[in-house]
């Protein structure tokens, strides 16, 4: 009787696995097919022709690759800079109107972003910073800054505070409590936030859509672009290559963000 | 937290300094938030304030509608195509969503459970972008979609068709959107009281009807949390319908881009840009009233 259930459990189980597979095995399979006719159903030849061609020492992927790390980086730098300051000062400080900050904090999150992208283009287009590497960052920085300063606030909320007044009974500073309590105590949520802030810098499309053009070419707009230019083959090696972080990032974000910091997100 | 604890009565020192002056301001406060508080007005504040007055500005700089009225003129279809479009994608992501969260929470095979809870996460991180590339290839003519129907005889090859136009999109935004809708529901649902899930069980209640009638209640907040979220992140996806599909009509993301990149021509676009915002509000609204009332019939 019990093994008979398994026959619907079996279909539907088996139904959502070709659903969420399905698109990335296509992918795959279009990455490393180099001849695909209609209407055969898979590829005539597969191999690795189209990733020599992607990946050749002078193509423009590795140039993208690089320009998306950079900027990445950056992002997470200048993020993490402001968002610690502001992440204790939220947790651990009486800031006046707190509620209107955190809300302040939130606003970007709930409104569309692609009019804020254009009017950023419009507004760096007359200061010169369309198309440079400092106007990617910035416009990257602007959920940057919102997801890390959430998660840092979260995450200063939940150290201790017996651990600070231990510290500071024994004679230590408000600075030397900070650097040697509070921030190794913080450090696994804001590692969370910083990968968090480098995978959607990574990921980022629109905001480097508007802002971005022409000379910033990052690895999602080259992707858009050998998308839009009809070769499948590159599109699908570049997303692919997209793909691999988002998905190991998902595999071991749990042991990143601890419950009891998730608990304190917006709080 | 831990007012009564005898470690937190000896640490006053640190904060009698602080409670001093009960009126003042905390001056350190405020200057560790500026430097951030600043590079969000610069950088969300400003270009708020810019695309509004974009849009409600007339060619002398006077307050008008005719950017509005434009925008409404030539993209009125777009505009509802977009809403329609949208609500459909939340409306589906959540229906399947409390479908899976509900199996989670009240299937009774553990092994299914656990292949369940491995399987619908995939997607959580995968880039919009990256979905657009994988369904443009897997919901065409000759995508595995249309040959594994075939493969299976449930399709013949000349039946085959392209999902390429809003049932494309639809199925992207779906399939990127499931995962954290899920995630979500599923985690509220984890935390539930399981004592009234076991009695309505042993009083015979069918596992649909007890997902339905005592579950589904309960986490409203989340679901509908997730769902405003959702609408928030699909009205502005760019990518999507750019690549999926070449139709009018189209999504006013789409439009605004076409604006901007072909007649420079903002007021439009800003414009298109205030209507997403007015549906974004009315969709914000729609939640904070269902969430006072929620609160007010708890109380």
């Amino acid at each position: 009787m019990t093994g008979l259930r398994w026959i619907p459990r079996g279909i539907a189980l088996g139904l959502l696995a070709f659903a969420v597979f399905g698109p990335i095995g296509n992918l795959l399979l279009w990455a490393f097919a180099e001849r695909w006719y209609w209407p055969h159903a898979l590829p005539s030849q597969y191999g690795l022709a189209f990733w020599a061609r992607v990946f050749a020492p002078r193509a423009d992927a590795w140039g993208s690759l690089g320009l998306s790390l950079l900027i990445a980086g950056l992002v997470v730098a200048i993020s993490l800079l402001l968002a610690v300051p502001a992440g204790y000062a939220l947790a651990r400080r009486q800031v006046p109107v707190r509620g209107a900050v955190m809300l302040f904090f939130l606003l970007p999150q709930a409104f569309p972003s692609l009019p804020i992208y254009m009017n950023i283009a419009r507004l760096f287009y007359s200061v010169g910073l369309n198309g440079t590497v400092p106007g990617v960052v910035l416009v990257h920085a602007l959920h940057g800054l919102v997801l890390a300063v959430w998660i840092a606030a979260a995450a200063f909320a939940a150290v201790d505070r017996q651990q600070e007044e231990a510290a500071r009974n024994l004679g230590a500073g408000p600075f030397a409590t900070f650097a040697s309590v509070t921030l190794p105590a913080a450090l696994p949520g804001l590692l969370a936030s910083a990968i968090f802030v480098f995978l959607d810098s990574l990921d980022e499309f629109t905001g480097t859509y508007f802002v971005g053009v022409p000379d910033i070419i990052t690895m999602p707009l080259l992707m858009f672009n050998a998308a839009m230019g009809g070769n499948s083959q590159i599109a699908s090696i570049t997303a692919l290559v997209l793909l691999v972080p988002s998905i190991a990032f998902m595999l071991v974000i749990q042991r990143f963000l601890r419950a009891d910091v998730v608990a304190k997100i917006g709080g | 937290m831990s007012a009564s604890s005898p470690s937190s009565a000896l640490a006053g020192a640190g904060r009698v300094r602080r409670d001093r002056f009960p009126g003042r301001p905390d001056f350190w406060g405020l200057l560790l938030l500026a430097p951030a508080l600043l590079l969000l007005f610069g950088l969300f504040g400003v270009p708020a304030v810019y695309s509004v007055i974009g849009a409600l500005a007339g060619k002398q700089g006077a307050p008008s509608l005719e950017h509005v009225r434009m925008a409404i003129g030539v993209y009125g279809k777009d505009i509802l195509f977009t809403a329609w479009l949208v609500c459909l994608s939340v409306a589906v992501t959540a229906a399947l969503a409390v479908l899976i969260a509900g199996y989670l929470t009240l299937g009774s095979n553990r092994l299914a459970v656990r292949i369940l809870g491995w399987l619908y996460r995939w997607p959580l991180f995968v880039p919009m972008i990256c979905a657009a590339q994988m369904m443009r290839s897997f919901l065409a003519k000759n995508g595995l979609l249309n040959n594994g129907l075939v493969a299976t005889g449930l399709l013949t090859p000349a039946g085959s068709i392209s999902l390429l136009d809003w049932r494309g999109v639809l199925i992207t935004f779906v399939w990127k959107q499931l995962p954290f809708v899920t995630l979500l529901l599923a985690g509220a649902m984890a935390s539930l009281d399981r004592s009234m899930i076991e009695a309505a069980r042993d009083l015979g209640a069918g596992r649909l009807r007890v997902l339905v009638g005592i579950v589904l209640p309960l986490v409203r907040g989340p679901l509908l949390v997730g769902c405003v979220l959702t609408f928030v992140t699909l009205m502005s996806v760019l990518s999507v319908p750019m690549m999926l599909t070449a139709d009018t009509p189209t999504m006013i993301t789409v439009d605004m881009a076409y604006r901007i990149n072909t007649f420079a021509d903002y007021g439009t676009a800003d414009a298109l840009g205030l209507i997403s915002y007015v549906m974004t509000m009315l969709v914000g609204w729609i939640y904070l009233r269902d969430a006072a009332r929620q609160r007010g019939l708890s109380r």
